[in-house]
């Protein structure tokens, strides 16, 4: 059962109330992120071919199984959603398990590609040593490869939280076919991590990769 | 210089009375909205003061009345962006044939150079009744170069070319200030603009035996090896310099550009930002290896040159 | 039986709950906004300290009272307590979490824990400033103008940004707060256009801090990086645009100014209202020029860089949408004063104070045109004529707006009547206090003193020196308050709950209300500021 907040007149308003709040808190994001996609925008234009160049310098190939990985956990956490509509609470916990399993997996290969770009000199900074030619440039793309994808990976570690949070509550049998809202938010949250991430992956790994 | 009490500053360039006259329609419209509302409400507040057995009376919103408040200042508004936005697009271009000076802010002081070489800090001598276009740059972190007098500012950031021009109305010396907050000496960072008859201009200017930048841009031309590409003779692979200045170029991507100071120094600190058609990318950078100082002397120089014969290029115009 | 005996009798939100942990643990909306007062008011008096050493510096034209790097903190952090301290919160989180949920007939905002949390974010992000200030401050200004700010100044950058970084978290929840309050939790009957305006300018006031402050927190934690690792992320010695950072900087900063003026003008619609006795003229359109002017607002923000070396389509582009902002402005003012007509006008506190900011916000905003106008913005920018600009709208405008708000519910909030004579004087030694301080500087920016300057050129002294004369007069005016205010929570009489005969939600409940708000659920049948058909006038 629902417990009703006292400042909510009946369950309708509150499941408003907080549907609303967690899109306003994605917007918010939106914006947070998209204050640095300015920024990269802006020096990827001025910089094409730098860009270009360091951008092949990325492992497309993790990159791309990332990818994959992250799409697979919303199709999860999708799956939990509606679980969680039908009252199947096993389901329920196992696919929201999935999900953390697969964001788990992402921040693993995330990790080892920071671990690579690390051993390769290519952390901006005191220690960058770039091949190429242009390497003031180059760095800028480096610069917002790691703000981006390391925002994105604390939002994807809080999601991890949020998820472990859902799972013990469900586990404990707290919702309901009548009251399942926290795991719509949660996914909510996850899959509008999943959306950066679908942004972020084309802008970062496929700089003019035909070539 | 000005001292005294004044309630307006003085106006010592052409620019100066059309900035004070749309100044002063501001002012004017400014005075009479704030004198009517001020009336407005001191008289409501008196007319229609609480007293006992008056109740208020409810007035409906008039529609019309709406819309002409709306309309009205629109219209006004419109006069004003107007009449800035034409005086503004003036004062950014500068005339053909105004004479170039290069300014270089740095934490905290500015330093002039005229084309004949004459240096000055935190001083410009300029002459009266002719066009000067500043080309001003900075060395670490923004500035701001403002003449009240003659109603100009020009932001100096590092990394970039700005360019300012002005004619100035009236021999003396006025106000030098920087006016972008850069550090501990912000309100030092300043001086004074002389402005003389031209021919003081002259004599303060002439007599003066140290080099020119364009002198000093040709020596690093050779320094730096630009010569063994850029000079003419059958092993040309880069595109010839003389008489380029003030053209536009075709570049790779189709696209063209005029070739002005910030695109000769983007040349020469990161060429591959721009190929030109015909050429290959294979201009090293010279980032971290010129000066600000140097490279407007390498851009003087490049101005300097004469269209290139099928001999050597032309000496350097004095 | 005594009006004194049933304030102390009668449970209410103040007495249903004594000791630290009632206060420090609340989720009551009337208790967040209290918490949010207090601190407001402490970092109101700091940064007024700061402004206080800064015109005191400024009396002479040398700099002999301070070190020109000592100075150039003060101005800086002046600057940051006053914007990010106390203009910000200042109306939305002390009057907006008091009132929103009174006015429209909820017992709570929707959430009331991200509330309290919100106030703790604020106090952390403040410590954290002043640790920063002790430390050393900041010299940068509040600007954080790069490359100085990533690479050449010396001050504690970091930590403060740190600081206003976490506080603009604070702004972001009450914001988010306040829109789905706005949204989902009216009383029944409540319907958009029946809403006090006050709810319609603090629904504008939070879509732009749920959309603007996350723009100022990636950018200011762009600028701590470069510091930190010496990346060159606006550094040009490493391929990066300061200009960038200004973009980016400005376009938070500049819908900031509405963050801070839109719960002014909030305040100055019930205030008028009220204290004319009269429905606003013209509520629709007061109403939608909010959203106007929030919307608008975020497509100026080049007006601030037209010296900087913007192109110039992009620099018309700024000035003309710059021109088009103060056009939903210019229809309030104009609303407000026909509000007045064939009212019933009682200049108390309230309405002085609301008078005040509708001369002065007019002022303010008509200076706004100058600077939108490129030809002449090229002269006064950077200059005091931009520092008095934005001082006749911040506390010409809002901080009037504040106190009028502060006096206009002090009843409601406190339980009692605040003495209406003291306040009076109170407002009109501001009134001059202000004007002194502020009208000179205009006339400095166009004879072209530069601001953010520790010593200036001999022929700025005389208007200098009428500015501190005006400071040191508004000192006394701001101080007023503070006593009288502490005062009457003492010795004040007790307020009954609708002590100025006013419409709206707020005043159907007891002063102080109860922690529920309402005993009743109001429903709600009629159009905002009913007068004429309401109940005859208490007082």
């Amino acid at each position: 059962m629902e417990t009703l907040a006292h400042q909510f007149d009946d369950v309708e308003q509150q499941r408003e109330a907080s549907t609303l709040g967690m899109w306003i808190f994605l917007a918010t994001e939106v914006l947070f992120f998209g204050g640095m996609l300015l920024a990269y925008s802006v020096y990827r234009t001025l910089y094409f071919s730098a860009f270009a160049e360091a951008s092949r310098d990325l492992d497309i190939v993790l990159g791309s199984v990332n990818t994959a990985v992250l799409l697979c956990s919303s199709l999860t956490m999708a799956m939990a959603v509606y679980q969680a509509e039908r009252g199947n609470v096993k389901r329920l916990v196992r696919f929201i398990g999935l999900t953390m399993l697969l964001g788990t997996i992402f921040l693993a290969i995330k990790f080892y590609e920071y671990y690579e770009k690390y051993k390769e000199g290519l952390i901006p900074g005191a220690h960058f040593t770039w091949h190429g030619s242009d390497a003031d440039h180059a760095s800028l793309f480096f610069i917002a490869y790691f703000i981006l994808t390391g925002m994105h990976a604390l939002h994807m570690i809080v999601g991890l939280g949020l998820m472990s949070v859902l799972a013990i509550l469900a586990w404990k049998g707290r919702f309901t076919p009548a009251y399942y809202t926290p795991v719509e938010l949660g996914g909510l949250y996850w899959h509008f991590v999943d959306v950066v991430w679908v942004f972020l992956f084309p802008l970062l790994y496929l700089v003019h990769r035909s070539s | 210089m000005q001292s005294g009490f004044r309630l307006f500053p003085e106006q010592a360039s052409t620019l100066a009375p059309q900035v004070d006259y749309l100044y002063g329609f501001l002012i004017a419209v400014s005075a009479f909205f704030t004198a009517l509302i001020v009336v407005l409400i001191v008289g409501f507040a008196i007319k229609y003061r609480r007293r006992p057995g008056r109740e208020a009376e409810q007035v409906e919103t008039v529609m019309g009345l709406e819309l002409v408040w709306t309309a009205v200042p629109s219209i006004l508004v419109l006069v004003m962006f107007v009449w800035g936005a034409a005086l503004f697009l003036g004062e950014t271009v500068p005339p053909k044939g105004a004479q170039d000076i290069y300014v270089v802010g740095r934490q905290w002081m500015w330093k002039v150079q005229h084309p004949n070489g004459r240096r000055e800090i935190n001083e410009l001598h300029v002459p009266v009744g002719r066009a000067v276009k500043l080309t001003v740059a900075s060395q670490d972190v923004v500035h701001s170069f403002y003449i009240p007098a003659f109603r100009v500012k020009q932001d100096a950031i590092p990394g970039q070319y700005r360019t300012m021009w002005f004619q100035a109305t009236k021999p003396g010396e006025y106000h030098l200030f920087c006016a972008e907050y850069c550090g501990t000496n912000h309100s030092r960072m300043g001086g004074r603009i002389v402005v003389m008859e031209d021919i003081d201009y002259q004599k303060w200017l002439g007599g003066y035996t140290d080099r020119t930048p364009a002198e000093e841009g040709r020596d690093l031309f050779v320094q730096f090896d630009c010569v063994s590409c850029h000079g003419t003779g059958s092993r040309q692979r880069c595109p010839p310099l003389g008489n380029l200045y003030g053209k536009q170029e075709q570049l790779n991507n189709g696209r063209s550009v005029l070739v002005d100071e910030a695109y000769i120094r983007e040349s020469v600190l990161d060429p591959k930002a721009k190929i030109v058609r015909g050429y290959e990318p294979v201009m090293p950078s010279f980032q971290g290896q010129l000066t600000e100082e140097e490279i407007l002397a390498l851009i003087a120089y490049i101005k300097s040159l004469a269209p290139a014969p099928s001999g050597e290029a032309k000496k350097v115009q004095r | 039986m005594s009006t004194e005996q049933i304030v102390e009798t009668r449970e209410h939100y103040l007495n249903c709950a004594f000791g630290w942990k009632s206060w420090l643990l609340t989720t009551d909306h009337k208790r967040v906004g209290l918490l949010f007062l207090i601190s407001i008011t402490f970092f109101f008096f700091l940064g007024g300290a700061f402004a206080t050493l800064i015109r005191l510096e400024l009396m002479t034209p040398p700099g002999d009272l301070f070190q020109a790097e000592t100075y150039n903190k003060l101005f800086s952090m002046h600057g940051i307590v006053m914007i990010f301290f106390f203009l910000i919160p200042s109306i939305p989180s002390v009057l907006g979490n008091f009132l929103i949920p009174l006015m429209i007939g909820a017992r709570d905002v929707a959430f009331p824990r991200l509330n309290l949390l919100s106030w703790y974010l604020f106090v952390i992000g403040g410590l954290l400033t002043l640790c920063a200030i002790v430390a050393g401050g900041v010299d940068t200004g509040w600007t954080f103008y790069t490359p100085y700010s990533s690479l050449f100044s010396n001050g504690q950058v970091v930590l403060t940004i740190v600081g206003i970084f976490i506080a603009g978290f604070s702004s972001i929840l009450t914001g988010l707060n306040f829109i789905v309050t706005i949204h989902t939790m009216r009383a029944p009957g409540l319907t958009w256009f029946r809403l006090p305006l006050f709810i319609w300018s603090h629904y504008a006031t939070a879509i732009i801090q749920v959309l603007g402050t996350p723009v100022i927190a990636i950018t200011l934690a762009l600028v701590a990086i470069e510091r930190l690792w010496h990346v060159g992320i606006f550094d040009p010695a490493l391929g990066g645009d300061p200009i960038l950072f200004q973009h980016l900087f400005w376009f938070y900063s500049h819908p900031a100014v509405y963050i801070m003026v839109l719960p002014g003008m909030a305040v100055v619609s019930e205030l008028v209202t009220t204290h004319a006795r009269r429905r606003i003229f013209g509520y629709k359109f007061v109403a939608y020029s909010s959203i106007a002017i929030a919307v608008i607002g975020f497509l100026v923000w080049g007006h601030h860089m037209f010296v900087s070396g913007q192109s110039q389509y992009a620099s018309m582009m700024f000035s003309a949408l710059s021109m088009v902002v103060a056009i939903p402005s210019a229809v309030k003012v104009f609303n407000w004063t026909a509000t007045l007509y064939k009212g019933s006008i009682s200049l108390d506190a309230p309405m002085l104070y609301a008078i005040g900011f509708i001369g002065l916000f007019t002022m303010g905003g008509l200076t706004g045109l100058f600077l939108a106008s490129l030809a002449v913005d090229v002269h006064v920018t950077d200059t005091y004529f931009v520092v008095a600009h934005f001082h006749y709208i911040m506390v010409g405008g809002t901080m009037m707006a504040y106190l009028g708000g502060i006096h206009n519910w002090w009843p409601k909030i406190s339980g009692r009547l605040y003495p209406e004579t003291w306040a009076r004087v109170a407002a009109v030694i501001i009134f001059i206090g202000f004007n002194l301080t502020f009208f000179p500087q205009f006339i400095l920016g166009y004879l072209g003193m530069p601001r953010r300057y520790h010593s200036y050129a001999e022929e700025f002294q005389v208007l200098n020196v009428m500015s501190t004369a005006g400071a040191s007069i508004l000192a006394v005016g701001y101080l007023l308050p503070m006593a009288y205010l502490i005062w009457s929570l003492k010795y004040g009489p007790a307020a009954d709950a609708n002590p100025w005969g006013a419409t709206g939600l707020e005043w159907q409940t007891e002063s102080p209300p109860p922690t529920h708000n309402f005993d009743v659920m109001p429903i709600v049948t009629e159009q905002a500021y009913n007068y004429g058909n309401a109940s005859p006038s208490v007082r």
